[in-house]
C-alpha cells in the first residue's frame, strides 16, 4: 500500500583498477600473467599503429574513408582476449585489434576500408562477424547467435561491440530485451567514446549512465574505465564467465574517448573543443598500461622498442599484402549472392562480362576452385578458429 | 493424400520440417500457445516444445535479426511476421544483413532462413493488414521471394524454402488460407524454387499471375473459354524473384498476347518486370499491347472499399477481351 522505492534485483556497478594517474587498486588488480599482459599491450600497439597507417593511406588515396580507433584500444583489445576460439565476437567498426587477435589477417581491415568485400571475409574457422556499418544492427545478430548457443546447449558466449550512439537505436533495445527474456549468453560491450560524429553523449541519452539501461531488461550493468585495460579485462571476463555458467546477459559501458576523427571525412573541430581532447589525451590507455607494466618489471624500454619494431614490420607487411591483393575481378559480384547462381543472374553476368571486355576492363584473376568449393553451404558450427593464441590467463 | 486447406498444408510443411531436421526452429509472435493468429502453427508447440516453437516478444526487428544470428550459428530459423504490414520494423535487417551476408563474406556465411508472412486483401482486416508489397523484396538483391497459390503448392514450396540454403521471403495469400481445399500428399513433397508453372494450357493469350490472384485469373480464363471459345494459357509464377523468364517468354512467344494480374501496386510492380522481360525477349511475337490488371498506385483502401478495389475476374476478362480484339 504505501509509496516506496522499489528494490530492483539487477544492479549497476562502476569499476576502475588502474586509474589515469597510474595508481592501482591492489585488491582489484587481476595480476595478469606477464606474458598475457604484454600480449594485450602489444595488441593495443598493433591497433594504434595500424590505425595511424590507415589514416596516412587514406590521405594518400590508397584506401577510402577510414574510421579510426585511437584512444579506444584498451576498450576493445582487453575485452576480445577474453573470448575462446569457439565463442563468437560480433564487431561494429572500430575494433581493428579484435580482428587481428581473432585471427583475421591484418590486411583485412585495409581491404574493408579500401573498398573490397574481401575485408568482410572471415578466415576459415573464425566465428566472428565482419564490420557492421549500420549502427547497432549487429546487436541482434549477437543475440541470435547466443540464442543458438543456448538452444544447442553449448557452453559458449558472444561478445558484441557497439557504440554509445548505437544505444539510441531500436535494435539495441530489442537485442537487450530478447537477451534478458531468454537469459542468453551474450555480453554487450558499449564503447562510450563520448561522440557519435557530432552528437555528444549527453545529447544521446538522458540516462546518467549507459550501463543502467541493463536494469530495464532485467540484468546487470557495469560501467568501467574503458581506458584501463585491467578494468576492461576483469569486467569482460566476469561477464563472459557468468554468461557461460548460465548467468545470462550483461551490459558493459566502457567509458573511453575517440581521440581522432569519426572518420577521415569528418572535422571534429566543428563540434568539440581542443581542450576536451587534450584532457583525454592524458588518459590515453597505451602509455598508462606501458607505465604499469614497466613499474611491475614486466616491460622495459628495450622491450618496448622491440615490440614497436616488430609491430611496425607486421603492419608494413600487411600493407604490402593488401597492395598485392588489390587486383580483383569485378565480375565476381555475381558469384556469392546465392549458393547457386540463378538463371537471371547468369544472364546479367554474361552482359557485364561482355561490357568489361568491350571496355578493356576485364581482369584475369586466377581462380582457386578448391577454395571456392569449400565455401558452399553454411558454416555455422565451424571448427575451432585459428586465432592468434593468447597465452593462458591468470588471476581475475 | 488428404484434403486440406492452405492453413493445414502450411502446418503440414512446418511439421515435416521440424520432424526431419532438428536445426529447424520456428519463432514469432503468438505462434506457440496461441498457435498463430491464423493457426498455421497449430499443435507444433505441443509436439516439438518451446525450444523449437518459440513465442517471442513483440519486436519484428529482433525476430528477423535474431533469426539471422541463429542462421549464422547453423540453425534453420523460420520466422513468422504476423502480418506483412508489420514486417517493415524488421525490413532494415532484411535489406542490410539477411540479403547481404553471403555476398559480403564472399560465401563464407550464408543465412539460410525463411520469413513467412501473410499478405494481401480480401479478409475485412484493419488498416496495415491487407497490403501486397512483394515488389519491395523482389527489388532487393540477394533474396528469394516465394508466393504459393494453393494448399498443395504452399506445402511443397514452404518445405522447399526451409530446406533451401538461400534467404527466403515466403508470402502467404491469407485470402486463400481457408478459401478452398485440395488433395495434399501425406509424404513430404517439395517443388523447385524459381520455377513458374503453366497451370492451364492455351494458344490465344497468356495470363500471368501468382498468389491470391490466381483464383480470379483462372475464373476469367475459364469464362473466356466457355463464352468466347478463347484458348487461354495461365502461368502461376510461384517464385516472383528470381523470375522464371523462360516459362513466361516461351508462352508469350506462342500466344502473342499477355495479361498480367497482381493485387500489389502497378508502378514498379512484378507486372512491370514481367512486361519488360517479354518486351526484351519476345517483342517480335507480340500481336497486341500487354495489359496489367493490378492494384492501383494508391494506399490499399480500408476494408469497406476493398472488394471494389481488388482485381476480379470481370476486370481480368475485360482486359483479356481487349487484348484479344486488338
Amino acid at each position: 500500500m504505501p509509496r516506496k522505492t522499489l528494490k530492483i534485483k539487477s544492479k549497476v556497478e562502476y569499476l576502475s583498477i588502474l586509474d589515469g594517474k597510474g595508481k592501482v587498486d591492489e585488491s582489484l588488480d587481476p595480476k595478469l600473467d606477464p606474458e598475457f599482459a604484454i600480449y594485450i599491450y602489444r595488441l593495443m600497439v598493433v591497433a594504434r599503429r595500424l590505425d595511424e597507417r590507415c589514416i596516412n593511406m587514406q590521405r594518400q588515396g590508397r584506401i577510402g574513408t577510414y574510421g579510426p580507433c585511437r584512444g579506444q584500444e584498451a576498450a576493445h583489445c582487453a575485452s576480445t582476449v577474453v573470448m575462446d576460439a569457439d565463442d563468437w565476437v560480433i564487431h561494429a567498426f572500430r575494433e581493428p585489434g579484435s580482428f587481428y587477435h581473432r585471427g583475421w589477417p591484418l590486411e583485412t581491415v585495409l581491404k574493408f576500408w579500401g573498398g573490397y568485400e574481401e575485408g568482410c571475409e572471415p578466415p576459415e574457422g573464425v566465428n566472428d562477424t565482419p564490420i557492421a556499418v549500420p549502427i547497432a544492427t549487429q546487436t541482434l545478430h549477437a543475440m541470435g547467435i547466443a540464442w543458438g548457443m543456448k538452444l544447442r546447449g553449448k557452453n559458449n558466449a558472444v561478445l558484441c561491440y557497439c557504440g554509445e550512439g548505437g544505444t539510441s537505436e531500436g535494435d539495441f533495445h530489442e537485442a537487450m530485451n530478447f537477451a534478458g527474456v531468454y537469459h542468453l549468453p551474450v555480453v554487450f560491450l558499449i564503447q562510450n567514446n563520448q561522440w557519435a560524429i557530432s552528437v555528444p553523449r549527453d545529447k544521446q541519452t538522458a540516462s546518467e549512465t549507459i550501463a543502467q539501461k541493463a536494469l530495464a531488461y532485467g540484468f546487470d550493468g557495469l560501467q568501467l574505465d574503458g581506458n584501463d585495460p585491467l578494468s576492461v579485462y576483469v569486467g569482460t571476463k566476469e561477464a563472459v564467465d557468468r554468461a557461460k555458467s548460465g548467468g545470462g546477459p550483461s551490459l558493459i559501458e566502457a567509458v573511453t574517448y575517440r581521440l581522432g576523427v569519426h572518420t577521415t571525412a569528418d572535422d571534429p573541430t566543428k563540434y568539440r573543443k581542443q581542450a576536451e581532447v587534450e584532457k583525454w589525451e592524458k588518459l590515453d590507455p597505451i602509455p598508462r598500461f606501458e607505465k604499469y607494466l614497466i613499474q611491475r618489471g614486466m616491460l622495459d624500454k628495450k622491450k618496448v622498442e622491440a615490440i614497436e619494431k616488430s609491430v611496425l614490420a607486421e603492419v608494413a607487411a600487411a600493407v604490402d599484402r593488401y597492395e598485392a591483393s588489390r587486383i580483383v575481378d569485378p565480375l565476381d559480384c555475381f558469384d556469392h549472392l546465392f549458393s547457386e547462381m540463378t538463371p537471371e543472374l547468369k544472364e546479367q553476368r554474361a552482359e557485364f562480362e561482355a561490357a568489361l571486355k568491350r571496355e578493356g576492363l576485364a581482369v584475369d584473376v586466377p581462380k582457386n576452385n578448391e577454395r571456392e568449393k569449400s565455401r558452399v553451404g553454411n558454416n555455422g558450427n565451424a571448427a575451432p578458429c585459428r586465432r592468434v593464441q593468447a597465452p593462458s590467463t591468470a588471476g581475475a | 493424400m488428404a484434403l486440406m486447406n492452405m492453413v493445414g498444408a502450411l502446418n503440414l510443411a512446418l511439421d515435416d520440417a521440424l520432424r526431419s531436421d532438428d536445426s529447424v526452429v520456428l519463432l514469432g509472435q503468438d505462434i506457440g500457445l496461441d498457435e498463430g493468429v491464423f493457426r498455421v502453427t497449430a499443435h507444433l508447440l505441443k509436439r516439438y516444445g518451446e525450444n523449437r516453437v518459440i513465442d517471442t516478444p513483440l519486436a519484428e526487428g529482433a525476430i528477423v535479426g535474431g533469426a539471422i544470428g541463429m542462421a549464422l550459428y547453423g540453425l534453420k530459423p523460420v520466422a513468422e511476421m504476423q502480418f506483412s504490414g508489420f514486417a517493415y520494423q524488421g525490413f532494415h535487417q532484411v535489406e542490410q544483413h539477411m540479403s547481404r551476408f553471403r555476398n559480403r563474406t564472399r560465401g563464407r556465411f550464408g543465412v539460410p532462413m525463411v520469413i513467412r508472412m501473410p499478405y494481401g486483401g480480401g479478409i475485412r482486416a484493419v488498416e496495415h493488414h491487407s497490403e501486397s508489397r512483394e515488389a519491395i523484396y523482389a527489388h532487393t538483391p540477394g533474396l528469394f521471394m516465394v508466393i504459393p497459390s494453393t494448399p498443395r503448392n504452399a506445402r511443397a514450396l514452404l518445405l522447399a524454402s526451409i530446406r533451401s540454403p538461400e534467404p527466403i521471403i515466403f508470402y502467404e495469400p491469407k485470402a486463400v488460407y481457408r478459401a478452398f481445399k485440395e488433395e495434399v500428399p501425406e509424404e513430404p513433397e517439395t517443388m523447385e524454387l524459381g520455377k513458374a508453372q503453366v497451370v492451364r494450357e492455351g494458344s490465344d493469350l497468356t495470363m500471368i499471375s501468382y498468389g491470391a490472384m490466381m483464383r480470379p485469373t483462372l475464373e476469367a480464363a475459364v469464362d473466356l473459354a466457355d463464352r468466347e471459345k478463347a484458348s487461354i494459357e495461365v502461368i502461376d509464377l510461384l517464385t516472383v524473384s528470381p523470375l522464371d523468364t523462360e516459362t513466361i517468354t516461351n508462352s508469350v512467344s506462342k500466344t502473342g498476347r499477355a495479361v498480367i494480374i497482381h493485387e500489389g501496386p502497378r508502378k514498379c510492380g512484378i507486372g512491370a518486370e514481367v512486361v519488360a522481360r517479354i518486351v526484351e525477349k519476345s517483342l517480335m511475337y507480340l500481336e497486341a499491347p500487354i495489359r496489367r490488371v493490378t492494384g492501383f498506385d494508391v494506399q490499399f483502401p480500408y476494408f469497406a472499399r476493398e472488394q471494389a478495389f481488388l482485381p476480379n475476374a470481370d476486370r481480368i476478362g475485360h482486359a483479356a477481351r481487349e487484348v484479344l480484339a486488338f
